[in-house]
């Protein structure tokens, strides 16, 4: 795998190392020369002091080799030019691009940015998950998203205790995957009693998430 | 005809003048309000102070109503996903864009859009009038 990281500060001397650590080969653009002096120094890769959005910088990083092009600035109109350009001019594969401005995820899609990390999204549902319920774990985002799979552990004020999945009224769209009962993986029905100290996972919408640990954590 | 044009630059603000004093309905979009400060007092359009690489900005702006949009910020990038999101997202009819990087050029290429660069049309005309 040959991939081209563009931008990125700190965090991508981080990736490059843990990439090279899985064999890639790994080709860095970054505009500040001292900060690419220091990579050349550390890394094991190339490194390009130039602009990611010109096609002379990209070329030099030999995008028509690579197999994917990570964007990486903190200016989303820089972030989609480098993806188009690697994906138009050089015929790059596969193209990754953060986005600072959520509203921008949408639009870098539809101009053919296959995968975004919208960072403003992802902290703050981070943050928001952890600082409400701080008994509910989100274990797994699917499809950018658009699926959650979560975790929530039943505490004793949890107002579902003893009773069966028929009884609990939960929100439609959400689905009880199982229950962790100790040892025991229990594959919920709907007789099934709910216990405290449970671990339910659950898979729902991200909107319907909210209601469904409502239901379950009574918070 | 409804026009947006987005960067009251020296050429943004010219071209928003000449229109507007020619009867066409026009709205400027700059970042900063002092970029205003160009339009002539012919001018008879509205102005927008925003990005107009967020939504919001162009959705003021009835970016969807627009019959031509023009782009002519300084930056390349900034031009091309203004551009982009013109003429794919919006289906805008005509939408025009200044190139400062030539070699830039290769993002627009099979987009619906119609390039201008300056150095281009410069050369060009420097060459006409020494060579022929």
């Amino acid at each position: 795998m040959r991939i081209i990281m563009v931008g990125g500060g700190k965090v991508i001397y981080y990736l490059a190392k843990n990439f090279l650590a899985k064999g890639y080969q790994v080709s860095i653009v970054n505009k500040d020369e001292e900060y690419c002096q220091l990579l050349a120094r550390e890394l094991n890769c190339l490194v390009i002091n130039g602009d990611g959005s010109k096609p002379d910088a990209l070329r030099e990083a030999e995008a028509g080799k690579a197999d994917a092009i990570l964007s990486l600035t903190g200016n989303d109109p820089d972030n989609l030019f480098i993806c188009q350009l690697a994906q138009r001019e050089f015929g790059v594969p596969k193209t990754f691009s953060v986005v600072n401005n959520p509203d921008n995820e949408k639009i870098f899609k539809e101009l053919g940015v296959e995968t975004i990390f919208n960072t403003t999204k992802l902290i703050s549902l981070l943050i928001e998950q952890r600082v409400e319920v701080a008994d509910v774990n989100n274990l797994l985002s699917i499809e950018e998203g658009r699926i959650n799979i979560s975790q929530v552990i039943l505490q004793k004020s949890s107002p579902v205790l003893g009773k069966t999945l028929k009884e609990i009224n939960l929100p439609r769209d959400i689905v009880f995957g199982c229950i962790i009962r100790g040892e025991e993986v229990v594959i919920p029905k709907g007789d099934t009693q709910l216990l405290e100290g449970d671990k339910v996972l659950i898979i729902t919408l991200p909107e319907n998430q909210g209601e469904a640990f409502a239901v379950l954590s009574g918070e | 005809m409804y026009i947006v044009v987005i960067g009251c630059g020296r050429s943004g603000s010219y071209l928003a003048n000449q229109l507007s004093k020619a009867g066409e309905d026009v709205v400027v979009i700059d970042k900063k309000f002092g970029s205003f400060d160009r339009l002539s007092a012919e001018f008879t359009g509205f102005t927008i102070n925003g990005d107009a690489t967020e939504i919001e900005t162009l959705k003021s702006a009835k970016f969807d109503k627009a019959d031509v949009v023009v782009i002519t910020t300084d930056n390349d990038n900034v031009n091309a996903m203004i551009a982009q999101i013109a003429s794919e997202l919006y289906q805008i009819p005509k939408v025009m864009v200044r190139l400062l990087d030539p070699e830039k050029e290769v993002i627009y290429r099979n987009l619906d859009v119609i390039t201008m660069s300056p150095t281009n049309l410069l050369v060009d005309k420097f060459t006409r009038e020494i060579i022929g």
